[in-house]
């Protein structure tokens, strides 16, 4: 990415730098501007290893396993994949799965699809592991690392005389290899610059590909970082724009929905079959669905402002939902677009049953989950965790004829000075969602008194949801807020305080772009600054790079 | 059970495999039992389990707590359903977790002080590895698993059991995962009436470990500092794949009180719903025990209820955690009547826990003799998520190693007390643990057989 040829983007995303260095600096001219991070190495999700699995071998390959847990950190698994590592049970069913999908591989059914060569020979099998393992490592396996694949290949199928065998127990190997479980970095001496180093082209298009697609790089990728491709702005661009029109980008940006929703707690929500006997596992699962959808459709396909998503009265069905939401769904087993009426109390992202009832207890709704889940998830303001001897008892005694709803229950907890600190951040925001019960089901009164859902969010007041969406809307928060979390979806980590000024230029630009996801997208994956490895050397280049902008503009 | 003489597995490495170099470290297999199963052949005494049992939300002052100490101990009300095993297990009271100022984080901060002998600073931290992996590290080596995570709720988060803040160690989520683990693809069945023969499949997949294996320098010299660390995880992990099947060129020897049970039913409906649990924690216990006794491993993790206690009945719209903190104290009785019958569910599990261990014959007593187990909560009273007196038991002699049967009593000893004691009485040579005020080397003698 020489500098004389960056974007008018990629300019500005300096210019920001420049700012923000001399704030750092304090007027030293000689102190190197930082950008960039480490080499990093990430572990693949489920969806990650799922998905590749898919892509290297075809989608009817089951993949049959558990994976370990993931872990939130700084407000996302993704954050959470550079840090974790692999324990023994964790192993053993990364090496079941590895063996189950290569015993697939080369069973009768798909043999053709990955090994189809005129004689089973040793040539065979050094062309299947020079594709596929290209595919699994991603990268060219050097000729030696090949050979060691084929020898024990081979010698595998010299003892049960089985050749497909062999190649079975060497692939299930590379399955289990480190350089497949993660993603992991590498740097190169830069040609540009005698001395320095820089961030590899097929670590450069593993960024890409998983940040885009969420899954392994594709041929073509491979194919550009090999040949250089992805050093230059034109190659990285061609490549960028192809991921970004590829069908595959909402796979990839489910993912980081996803992750950014926090809607992993899918997987274990359960309500009480007594107390919401309509809120079954079909709901449960139409639920994340429906948010999904509407997410995808809004700003995928439709290229909609994000900001709409809080105020939009659309949404999707189906008919598992419909007995929840009380609406008709024509298709007996299909989704179909549906929008809520004008004067309908359901409005926005957050009137979706995948809101309310996720931030719910089993038993009833919880305003306090729901003002946290806005604030945390939302609006990246990390509420902290509760102090360990508080007496919650007035706020919950929902047989107090004296407090009949949750805001009066509530209201009386925040009277006590040592919650109202941090309840008052949430509950006013939360509470205007109680007219959703724990299964996200429309009430207009908890226990015979009518449900009051006004409020006020950060000094703007509100009567009603749709109210409460249009302040959404604007709030600063949430459009930053987005921001922010796909720079750290992307890099797998918390931005630093150097790089501030990067993601401040891309929360403009994101403003300045109709709050499109796509522009978004685009300007993160053809910037610098993504690929920028924190070194010393990497410094420096990013110092040239702002003297000739600066020329430049 | 003989078929002429051992053929060494280094023996078949080389034979097997055309010379090529296999690298693969072999370890020594402690399998070699006698043949009635009471003993090794060398007459050492069989194998020493080392399990864990934790559950949620603690108990009910003045409900649960023995007002007697020493022998002679009595069983109030919520321990009720411990008095078949009173005579089995220790109970300790009055240990502390001192957090020297870290924060009380909630149903996280006692749990983890208790079984990683340090305070969290933050929210869901860990600083230390869990002793039960500890314990594994030193006694979980030789058996095919190191050691068995299972969370009854079915969820897999609920699992206390990890080297580091990195990966928890991944539990069983029910009966039917668990079977198929322990008694599906490479298990061994120690009483196998045909003869042995040792898959030659395995020694290919072991070569091709290898090559993975020698990956290892050149993946570390590109790594930072964090990143060699789990890397060098990723590796230790792996060894532990090499090692189960290493063990299944081995043939095994008789084990008396191993028998495979049938199959569970597939597809059983797991949550936090009461009798879902129960019958879901019953079902994996039984199998754990036979696991245990046909020697495929020596640790055990078993989470009854998450420490944030989601127990509920069917058709309430609270559950233990909610009922702890917003049910109103009974005036006339002094506590909370709802949360306190959350605390008698669990104590009941506790004691079918150690029946089903305690079913199992083994050499001259019951495999629970062999065992160590034992049984905490993360908290003492969770309406104020209390870390001072959290409950604590063993549960078994540890193969004659430890006495039972005492409610031992300290006015405010740390808890590593328990965890020292329970990490020497299982081998580890370690004469203190645990940080700051938490660091001891002060076992709890008492119990030393």
């Amino acid at each position: 990415m020489g500098a004389k040829t960056m974007t008018t983007r990629a300019s500005r995303i300096l210019v920001g730098l420049v700012v923000g260095s001399v704030l750092l600096v304090s007027g030293c001219d000689d102190e190197p501007v930082v950008t960039g991070g480490p080499l990093s190495m990430r572990k693949l999700t489920e969806a990650q290893y799922r998905q590749s699995i898919a892509d290297i071998f075809g989608e009817d390959i089951l993949v049959v396993g558990r994976f370990e847990s993931e872990t939130r950190t700084d407000g996302l698994l993704a954050v959470g994949s550079s840090r974790a590592s692999v324990t023994e049970a964790g192993i053993e069913q990364f090496y079941a799965m590895a063996n189950s999908i290569a015993s697939q591989v080369v069973d009768e059914d798909h043999r053709d699809d990955a090994l189809s060569c005129p004689a089973t020979d040793d040539a065979c099998a050094r062309a299947f592991f020079a594709r596929t393992g290209r595919l699994i490592f991603r990268r060219t396996l050097s000729a030696d690392e090949l050979e060691q694949w084929v020898v024990r290949s081979t010698e595998a199928a010299e003892t049960t005389n089985d050749f497909h065998d062999g190649i079975a127990t060497a692939l299930s190997g590379m399955l289990v290899s480190p350089e497949f479980l993660f993603r992991i970095d590498t740097a190169e001496s830069d040609p540009d610059a005698v001395g320095e180093t820089r961030l590899s082209g097929y670590s450069i298009a593993s960024r890409l590909s998983f940040f885009l697609w969420n899954t392994t790089p594709d041929d073509e990728l491979l194919t550009a970082a090999e040949t250089g491709q992805l050093h230059s702005d034109d190659g990285l661009a061609l490549q960028a724009d192809r991921l970004l029109a590829s069908p595959r980008l909402e796979r990839g940006m489910r993912a980081f929905f996803r992750d950014f929703l926090g809607m992993e707690a899918f997987e274990h929500l359960q309500k009480d079959k007594l107390v919401y006997p309509a809120f079954n596992q079909a709901v449960t699962e139409a639920a994340e669905e429906q948010i999904l959808r509407l997410v995808m459709h809004h700003l995928v396909a439709s290229d909609g402002d994000y900001r709409d998503l809080f105020t939009t009265r659309d949404t999707f069905m189906n008919r598992p939902l419909g007995m929840v939401y009380a609406v008709p769904v024509r298709s007996p087993d299909g989704w179909e677009a549906f929008s809520f009426p004008e004067d309908d109390p359901r409005v926005g992202l957050l009137s979706h049953v995948g809101f309310t009832a996720l931030h719910s207890h089993r038993g009833r709704s919880s305003a306090t989950l729901r003002g946290i889940a806005i604030r945390e998830l939302l609006m990246c303001q990390p509420v902290q965790p509760p102090p360990a001897a508080v007496d919650f008892t007035v706020v919950q005694d929902t047989d107090n004829p004296n407090l009949k709803t949750a805001r009066e229950r509530l209201t009386a907890h925040r009277t006590e000075p040592v919650c109202k600190g941090c309840h008052q951040f949430y509950d006013p925001i939360g509470l205007s969602l109680e007219n959703f019960d724990g299964a996200g089901m429309y009430r207009s009164q908890e226990n015979g008194a009518a449900i009051d859902i006004s409020g006020d969010i950060d000094g703007t007041t509100f009567a009603n949801i749709a109210e409460l969406g249009a302040a959404l809307r604007e709030h600063p928060a949430i459009t930053s807020c987005l921001v922010e979390s796909v720079i750290k979806y992307a890099a797998g980590r918390e931005s630093s305080v150097e790089e501030q000024g990067w993601v401040d230029g891309n929360v403009e630009s994101f403003s300045a772009n109709g709050h499109r996801l796509k522009p978004l997208l685009r300007d993160i994956v053809a910037s610098d600054a993504f690929y920028a490895v924190a070194t010393e050397t990497a410094s420096t280049n990013a110092k040239l790079d702002i003297q000739d902008t600066e020329t430049n503009e | 059970m003989s078929f002429g003489p051992r053929i060494s597995r280094r023996q078949i490495l080389k034979g097997m495999i055309h010379g090529t170099a296999v690298t693969v470290g072999l370890p020594v297999l402690n399998s070699f039992l006698n043949s009635n199963g009471s003993a090794f052949a060398d007459g050492r005494p069989l194998p020493v389990r080392f399990g864990t049992w934790v559950w949620g939300c603690g108990f009910t002052p003045g409900r649960f707590v023995p007002t007697q100490s020493g022998e002679d101990y009595d069983l109030p009300v919520e321990l009720r359903s411990m008095a078949p095993h009173k005579e089995d297990v220790n109970i300790f009271s009055g240990f502390d977790c001192l957090l020297d100022g870290a924060p009380n984080d909630v149903h996280h901060s006692g749990l983890m002080s208790i079984r990683s002998g340090t305070a969290p600073l933050f929210y869901k931290a860990q600083h230390a590895p869990t002793l039960d992996v500890l314990i594994a590290d030193e006694i979980g080596g030789d058996s095919r698993f190191r050691s068995l995570e299972l969370a009854a709720p079915g969820n897999k988060e609920d699992t206390y059991s990890a080297r580091s803040q990195r990966n928890k160690n991944l539990p069983e989520l029910n009966p039917a995962g668990l079977y198929q683990r322990i008694f599906g693809s490479g298990f061994q069945d120690p009483n196998a009436k045909t003869a042995f023969t040792p898959d030659p499949k395995i020694l290919h997949q072991l070569s091709v470990l290898s090559v993975v294996k020698e990956e290892r320098q050149r993946l570390m010299s590109q790594l930072g500092a964090e990143d060699r660390i789990r890397m060098d995880e990723y590796f230790t992990s792996l060894r532990q794949t090499e090692q189960q099947l290493s063990l299944q060129l081995e043939e095994p020897e008789p084990l008396q009180a191993c028998s495979i049970p049938n199959a569970p039913p597939e597809r059983l409906e797991s949550g936090y719903e009461v009798e879902t649990v129960k019958r879901n924690h019953r079902l994996m216990a039984e199998l754990l025990g036979l696991a245990l006794a046909c020697d495929q491993t020596r640790v055990f993790n078993m989470v009854f209820t998450n420490s944030f206690s989601d127990l509920h009945k069917a058709g309430g719209s609270s559950g233990h955690h909610l009922y702890t903190h917003e049910e109103i104290t009974d005036k006339e009785l002094g506590y909370q009547v709802e949360a306190a019958s959350f605390v008698e569910i669990n104590m009941e599990a506790w004691s079918e826990f150690l029946s089903i261990l305690k079913a199992i014959p083994e050499g001259d007593g019951t495999l629970l003799d062999n065992c160590l187990v034992f049984g905490h909560s993360d908290t003492s009273y969770a309406k104020i998520h209390a870390v001072l007196g959290i409950p604590m038991m063993t549960a078994g002699k540890a193969g004659g190693r430890i006495k039972t049967g005492t409610h031992i009593v300290t006015n405010g000893d740390p808890v590593t007390r328990v965890g020292l004691t329970m990490q020497q009485v299982m081998g580890r040579p370690v004469s203190s643990w645990g940080t700051k005020s938490m660091e001891t080397s002060k076992p709890v003698a008492e119990i030393f057989a």
